[in-house]
């Protein structure tokens, strides 16, 4: 199975979270990563440098219809939506979702409805539910669900509501994740080089 | 190097789930898009295509169909149905001073490079109800500069532009447009401007004396008139990179030489082919001054 795109959704410890988890993929990672970390609506770019100095990949926080680029960490800019498009990304202010501005759900479903099977869905610690949703849309259009153990999470109520909508889902600890992305993105590899032939 | 990832996703097809196919919902978005246009005349076909899809299913599931072509009987067939569905694709977020720090460079950077005309025109393109054109003739007040300019504020829409107009704003966003505009440096207190009155909160109409509403539409109208700046933010993020390149042809047209162009915070010129004939002031703000 192909694979096009990383979605990862977090709030609440997130920060951490991303970082030992982006700090194990290798500046030659083949995907692109594009991140909803929910922040406050006025925050900055600090989100976006505390990321770049625990990783390998590029990090920036997305400008409208930037190019999705393999082995960077697209970041969700604060109080805008970000929609994954064919090869690129758009912003909107469409109206928060539960509450969210960015939503992970949002994100997640348009990774889905864009890349089908080639969307990979990962769900990290956070105080509340979104990307549940947006989850169940990535299996539902093939793609792959990945949470965080709950056990191992900083807040479980994100990873919780992920598994009770995905029951699916791969459950994996925060050190497991980084190298099963890795072990992911080479399927894709395979496949094409295989098609190749 | 790195190379943008494929814009399509390749077609494996080793999964069982694969029923799902996107290119075949793209022929059904177009199509109802082009039997829009066609039918009733609004041209949707060169928005940004994920934004579109999104707010189209959210219409299909309150309605409580399953698929992009019968929606499309039903807009075709129902004009209640293309009202529900005008309103799902119109988004009018704004607010009074939004992003506090541009108004600050504005005053920093822009306002001296004004003071250098004798009168100053501004294009506020896609100005929706007008909360943004009234902090702008504040702050030309505040600059002294309002007496010779006028701002020409348009929107495809009738109704906000009517809004606008009124200049009456909701009274519980009061706290946070004074903390905005404290933010944005202005230099009076924000509560001289506005008067409780009708339930909300009416503006002082003299802020409007230069400000003409005109209806004009950024996908078919031309230019009407040569201008000192031109603000648009947040707004060609629901075109497409082709339709967000022509407004910016017709943009550049509309600019004096040394004009200033104003985008959203995270709108870039750089996907642009007139990337090259602007400079940025200021950075990280997008304000962009014409240089050739």
């Amino acid at each position: 199975m192909p694979y096009s795109v990383v979605g990862i959704g977090t709030s609440w410890g997130g920060l951490a979270a991303m970082s030992k988890l982006l700090g194990e993929l290798p500046a030659d990672f083949s995907l692109p990563v594009v991140v909803v970390q929910h922040r406050n609506k006025d925050s900055d770019r600090l989100l976006t440098e505390l990321l770049q100095d625990a990783t390998d990949l590029k990090v920036c926080e997305v400008e409208d219809k930037e190019p999705l680029m393999p082995g960077t960490v697209h970041i969700a800019p604060a109080n805008y939506h970000v929609l994954i498009d064919a090869g690129y990304l758009s912003l909107t202010l469409e109206e928060p979702v539960r509450f969210s501005r960015p939503s992970i759900d949002v994100m997640f479903s348009s990774a889905a409805d864009t890349y089908g099977s080639g969307a990979i869905g990962v769900v990290l610690t956070g105080a509340n539910e979104d990307g549940a949703r947006g989850l169940s849309h990535i299996v539902k259009r093939g793609g792959r669900a990945l949470v965080q153990d709950p056990r191992t999470a900083e807040i479980p109520i994100m990873p919780d509501a992920a598994l009770k909508a995905v029951p699916s889902a791969e459950v994996l600890t925060l050190e497991a994740l980084g190298p099963r992305l890795i072990e992911l993105s080479r399927e894709r590899a395979k496949v094409g080089a295989r098609a190749a032939v | 190097m790195a190379v943008p990832v494929a814009a399509v996703p390749s077609s494996g097809a080793e999964s069982d789930r694969q029923s799902f196919k996107p290119d075949l919902e793209r022929i059904e978005i177009e199509l109802l898009l082009e039997g829009i246009f066609r039918h009733y005349g609004f041209d949707f076909r060169s928005y940004a295509y994920a934004s579109i899809r999104r707010r189209l299913w959210k219409r299909i599931d309150e309605e409580g169909l399953s698929s992009v072509s019968a929606l499309q009987e039903r807009v075709l067939h129902e004009p209640e149905m293309m009202e529900k569905l005008l309103l799902d694709l119109s988004i009018n977020v704004t607010s009074m001073f939004r992003d506090p720090g541009f108004y600050q460079t504005f005053r920093e950077h822009v306002v001296p490079l004004l003071r250098t005309y004798p009168f100053i025109r501004i294009w506020h393109a896609g100005c929706s109800t007008g909360e943004e054109v009234y902090s702008m003739a504040i702050l030309l007040r505040e600059e002294g500069l309002y007496d010779r300019a006028r701002i020409y504020a348009t929107d495809i829409n009738e109704v906000v532009l009517h809004r606008a107009k009124a200049g009456i704003f909701p009274l519980e966003r009061m706290q946070e447009y004074t903390d905005n505009y404290m933010r944005a440096g202005g230099k009076k207190s924000f509560s001289e401007y506005y008067t409780a009155k009708y339930g909300g909160a009416l503006f002082d109409q003299s802020l409007t004396k230069n400000v003409v509403f005109s209806q004009h539409n950024l996908v078919t109208d031309r230019s009407f008139s040569e201008f000192n700046a031109i603000l648009c933010r947040n707004v060609l993020i629901y075109f497409d990179k082709t339709l967000q390149s022509k407004v910016h042809s017709l943009f550049y047209d509309s600019l004096a030489m040394f004009g200033v162009l104003v985008l959203g915070s995270k709108e870039t010129l750089r996907f642009m082919a007139h990337e090259d004939c602007y400079q940025q002031i200021a950075p990280p703000e997008k304000v962009f001054r014409k240089v050739r």
